[in-house]
């Protein structure tokens, strides 16, 4: 049946290439943002990856299409138009939705030991990698507890490691 | 004393392991509230019934109330609704918030289900859900006789909710309204 399977993959195909048509529109409608002035634009996505979806929790605005992203992301262009800083922006929307909608925290008692957990775990390494490093290195010989081996000694040991060897073959 | 320190890395294994185990059992969708203990928001909005009637929070007349949001499309709010029709029954007052919604949709959903609301703000395009940091319906406002909210859930209240967040802390509010 080569020919049967030839044609359900040409219905694949077309059926591949619609789905790709589709998609591609999709996208495009949804990024339609106007604004009074071009400038905005890039505050305006800036703003949109560093807050919070709080319906979907672990996307950003700029990535959800839930409703509540939607209304959030209308809300931050009205306000942008009305001239607020970003920093009033995230002010206005941490009032109402709580700190929870900003994904880069702001440095308080509580978010302290998470600002600060890098800084102290890299030092922290950085010493226990120094204090290691700084010990004396033991010799192989110390390591094995036993005195270097004199010349004689080595020659018998090459004797009886060749002996075995031979013996082996 | 050496030998007592190689035990720190696996202390500090089970604290981590502690407190991801507990952390396990918390609901991620409950967020902490910013507006908790905070005025309701002011607002000045269509009524559902009567499109001719602005309400505002001065509508709330000193009452201690829930406000319930809620919205057609919100499957939950149509589980939660019966218990809100016993609890106005029981003379709890409640006001509605349809967020979101169309006006017919919501008139039609009240009379097929009945109106436990004193009277519904109608705000088709969430201005006062954004006000109040609303994500999703339904979600329940407990607010003193001053308007201060004072308690809030998101997600369905039913009598479980009830008992256990709500009906001690509005009984005590209505005792300290009486008492004024």
């Amino acid at each position: 049946m080569p020919s049967n399977s030839l044609l359900s993959f040409g219905w694949l195909k077309q059926a591949g290439l619609l789905l790709l048509l589709l998609s591609s529109v999709a996208v495009a409608v949804e990024d339609v943002v106007n604004f009074s002035d071009e400038s905005l634009r890039p505050r305006y996505q800036q703003l949109l990856e560093e807050l919070r979806c709080p319906k979907c929790q672990n996307q950003n605005l700029a990535d959800s299409n839930s409703a509540i992203s939607q209304d959030l992301r209308a809300e931050v262009q009205r306000l942008l138009e009305q001239d607020l800083t970003d920093a009033e922006i995230k002010e206005y929307l941490k009032n109402r939705y709580s700190e929870f909608i900003l994904y880069r925290p702001e440095v308080n008692r509580a978010t302290g030991f998470l600002w600060a957990a890098p800084v102290v775990l890299v030092l922290l390494g950085g010493f226990i990698i120094l204090r290691l490093s700084r010990r004396k290195k033991p010799s192989q010989s110390e390591k094995l507890n036993v005195s270097p081996r004199s010349v004689e000694q080595q020659q018998r040991l090459d004797e009886l490691l060749n002996s075995h060897k031979r013996g082996s073959e | 004393m050496n030998r007592l320190a190689l035990f720190i890395p696996f202390a500090l294994c089970l604290a981590l392991g502690a407190f991801l185990f507990f952390s396990l059992g918390k609901d991620p969708l409950d967020l902490p509230s910013a507006l908790v203990d905070e005025a309701f928001p002011e607002f000045d909005l269509e009524e559902l019934h009567d499109p001719e009637r602005q309400v505002s929070t001065e509508d709330f007349a000193g009452q201690v109330l829930l406000v319930n949001v809620w919205a057609t499309w919100c499957f939950a709010c149509r589980i939660e609704h019966p218990w809100l029709n016993s609890l106005a029954e029981e003379g709890v007052a409640i006001v509605g918030l349809n967020y979101k919604d169309h006006r017919k949709l919501a008139q039609d959903w009240l009379q097929e289900r009945g109106d436990p609301y004193q009277f519904s703000i109608f705000d088709p395009r969430g201005v006062l859900g954004i006000d109040l940091g609303v994500y999703g319906a339904p979600e329940t406002y407990l607010v003193d006789a001053q308007g201060i909210i004072r308690h809030r859930r998101v997600g369905v209240v039913d009598e479980r909710v009830w008992n256990e967040e709500f009906r001690d802390l509005y009984q005590q509010l209505v005792d300290q309204a009486n008492a004024k």
